[in-house]
């Protein structure tokens, strides 16, 4: 028999320390793989945000940063504007990118800085213990909505998608999710595609993925799962946003 | 080849950081600094750098760090309220150990303040400023050849130590013109770097660039690096320039545009027999605190006058240095105002009892 | 012929890999725990295992090797 499936070069060894069922493990693991099977691993830099993924310069293989909350794709931009020739990738999530760095990442993809950036978008503060994200949806609850996302007092979700697809410098947005077999192909896909559209120096590229946080939804990792696809996806359609015509697979 | 240029102290800066080998800046527009960004926008380009104009100081700063992380010279410039945005950066590149150069052209506040000169940022520059028992080295030129020569130090310094370097001016210096002499070529040698991220090229284990540590005891390790660096720095690198202490009865201590007002005056005093001393802080952290409590033990001595463009901020410095062993008066001006000769002169006589 | 390995020491638990298994043949253990408390899971009919990959995919913590 050969092994046909096996933990990815691209992290090292060190157990993750998610809670059970977050999909963030799911999404470090499709990045790492992208970046062994486009043999980059040993070129890039990746940087790390605040929030439950503050320390994951532990678990990525390459060279990375930690960075101050939300900005992370300014730290990418001086990182990238010195070594042009390397790639360079931000992770981070939606109380970092789309709150205290909304600035940081809209100016990223206006400059068409040449970065990739892995969004993952859980509708919450995780580490922070469930407070109400910039993409908390309407009605949902969470510590600092207790009553319910009300768009009278706490205003709508923010798309961030949609909403950097206004901008030319930002050339490839899609936006995925993890939640079976076909959509992690898909998300893998898709971060494969971002990292290509940086090799060919296209411009700015953002992948968001619709991940889970079982533990502040008081929702069994199965049950979170399902909540992406019921709750989440008619909020934050999947697809590409800018980019669809781009060949770089090649 | 070796002559004097009369240029604007803004644009020395900004031709010293080039020269220094510096090939990466990040700035925001802010009076009365932004004749660094100008020059540096076409300046850079010449010398195959890298001049970003940010979408704030905090993009600005960030980006200083993500360079520095990547192992480059890096520089950015503001001035106060800008460089206030700034100190969330200086706190993560003092945690995380990296060299940057920061220049900050000090204008008038509190708030959105003034456009004119002032000091009144000499405790959030030698105190800290961002949050966590960090330093700076905080340098002050008092000329526009001073300028130059400290900027090209300030990376130096960076360097050596891991530690941000501040250009501590005001709108004086960076607005005046004066000649200015640049050495033909600048030597430049830069320590190994194999903490930075370079990609790992598959010859070394994976770099990481941080500022957190989770654990307790980490932690206070790391603090207690920081703090023995801290001591090397004070001990190595304190700078200061003294002007007739040696018989002085009044030692006046100023830096910056305030030194250079204080100089004309110790001719004054003593043409009308009071003899007054300078010590002009170059480092004003590390403090040259040493050359103080040296001067308050001199029978000679009889006061101190500390003068600065603010409210008495130094003057704490200087009576800790000085310890109560003599008077120390204080002389500031806020708002943009200088202080003039003719004010310093009557206070000298104030102190001296002769008005 | 395939063959699933769960590294044990490393699994929370989370059940992801339960109901993707085509074959039905993964549970978590009951009657095991590992060092962090999780009971772990695993496959007790494994000649019905098609290595098809889906547990591996869906597991968040990299746990599970895949042989055919």
């Amino acid at each position: 028999m050969e092994k046909v499936f096996a933990r990815t070069k691209g992290l090292t060894d060190k157990p993750f320390h998610y809670c059970p069922g977050c999909t963030h493990g799911i999404i470090h693991r499709l990045i790492a793989e992208v970046m062994c099977e486009l043999d980059i691993l040993d070129e890039t830099i990746g940087v790390s945000s605040v929030g439950c993924t503050y320390n994951n310069y532990e678990y990525f293989a390459c060279d990375m940063v930690q960075a101050a909350h939300g900005r992370a794709p300014a730290v990418a931009t001086g990182i990238k504007r010195v070594h042009p020739d390397n790639m360079v990738f931000t992770y981070q999530g939606d109380g970092d990118l789309a709150a205290i760095g909304t600035a940081e990442i809209i100016h990223a993809a206006a400059r068409g800085e040449k970065i990739c950036t892995f969004f993952a978008n859980n509708a919450v503060y995780g580490m922070t213990s469930g407070q109400m994200a910039p993409t908390t949806l309407l009605g949902q609850v969470t510590t600092t909505s207790p009553f319910g996302r009300d768009a009278d007092l706490q205003g709508y979700p923010i798309n961030v998608c949609e909403m950097l697809a206004t901008l030319p410098g930002a050339v490839y947005l899609e936006r995925v999710k993890v939640t079976d077999f076909k959509s992690i192909q898909q998300a893998k896909k898709a971060i494969r595609k971002a990292f290509r559209v940086q090799q060919q120096r296209l411009g700015f590229a953002l992948v968001e993925i619709l991940s889970t946080c079982p533990t502040n939804w008081g929702k069994s990792p199965a049950e979170s799962l399902a909540w992406v696809d019921q709750v989440m996806v008619p909020q934050y359609p999947l697809g590409v946003f800018r980019g669809a015509d781009l060949e770089v697979d090649a | 080849m070796n002559q004097r240029i009369l240029m604007k102290g803004n644009e020395v800066i900004a031709e010293a950081a080039v020269r220094a080998g510096c090939r990466h800046y990040f700035g925001y527009p802010i009076t009365p600094q932004t004749e660094i960004m100008h020059y540096m926008a076409h300046r850079m380009i010449e010398a195959g750098g890298v001049m970003v104009q940010a979408e704030s100081e905090v993009a600005a700063i960030n980006m200083v760090y993500g360079a520095a992380a990547a192992g480059a010279r890096v520089m950015t410039s503001s001035s106060s309220p800008g460089i206030s945005l700034k100190q969330e950066g200086f706190s993560y590149i003092a945690g995380a150990e990296l060299p940057a150069v920061v220049v900050n052209i000090v204008r008038s506040g509190p708030g959105l303040g003034g456009i004119l000169p002032a000091q009144g940022d000499y405790f959030q520059a030698t105190k800290g400023g961002g949050h966590g028992d960090y330093r700076n080295i905080v340098l002050a030129p008092a000329s526009i050849q001073e300028l130059y020569e400290l900027t090209v130090d300030a990376f130096n310094l960076a360097e050596r130590y891991r530690m941000l370097t501040m250009i501590f001016g005001d709108g004086t210096l960076g607005q005046m013109m004066e000649p200015v002499l640049f050495r033909e070529e600048e030597p430049i040698n830069r320590p190994d770097r194999p903490w930075a991220v370079t990609g790992t090229q598959g010859r070394r284990e994976h770099n990481t660039v941080q500022s957190i540590y989770i654990e307790a005891d980490d932690l206070e390790q790391v603090n207690l690096r920081l703090q023995a660096k801290y001591h090397e720095v004070a001990a190595q690198e304190t700078r200061y320039e003294t002007v007739g202490c040696d018989d002085a009865e009044i030692i006046v201590v100023a830096f910056g545009t305030c030194s250079r007002i204080s100089r004309n005056v110790i001719r004054q005093a003593a043409d009308e027999g009071i003899k007054v001393g300078l010590v002009r802080p170059i480092t004003l952290w590390p403090f040259p605190e040493h050359i103080l409590d040296q001067l308050s033990q001199k029978g000679h001595v009889r006061a101190f006058l500390d003068i600065e463009l603010n409210s008495g901020q130094m003057l704490e410095d200087v009576r800790l240095a000085v310890n109560g062993r003599r008077p120390v008066h204080f002389l500031g001006r806020m708002g943009g105002n200088l202080p003039t000769q003719k004010e310093i002169l009557e206070k000298i006589r104030e102190i001296a009892g002769r008005s | 012929m395939a063959k699933v390995e769960f590294n044990e020491e490393r699994c929370k638990g989370c059940g992801l890999c339960v109901p993707v298994c085509p074959k039905h043949i993964i549970s978590l253990r009951r009657d095991r725990l590992n060092s962090k408390g999780f009971h772990p899971a695993g496959v007790e009919a494994m000649d019905q295992c098609i290595g098809c990959t889906f547990c591996a995919v869906i597991c968040p913590d990299s746990v599970i090797e895949v042989y055919r």
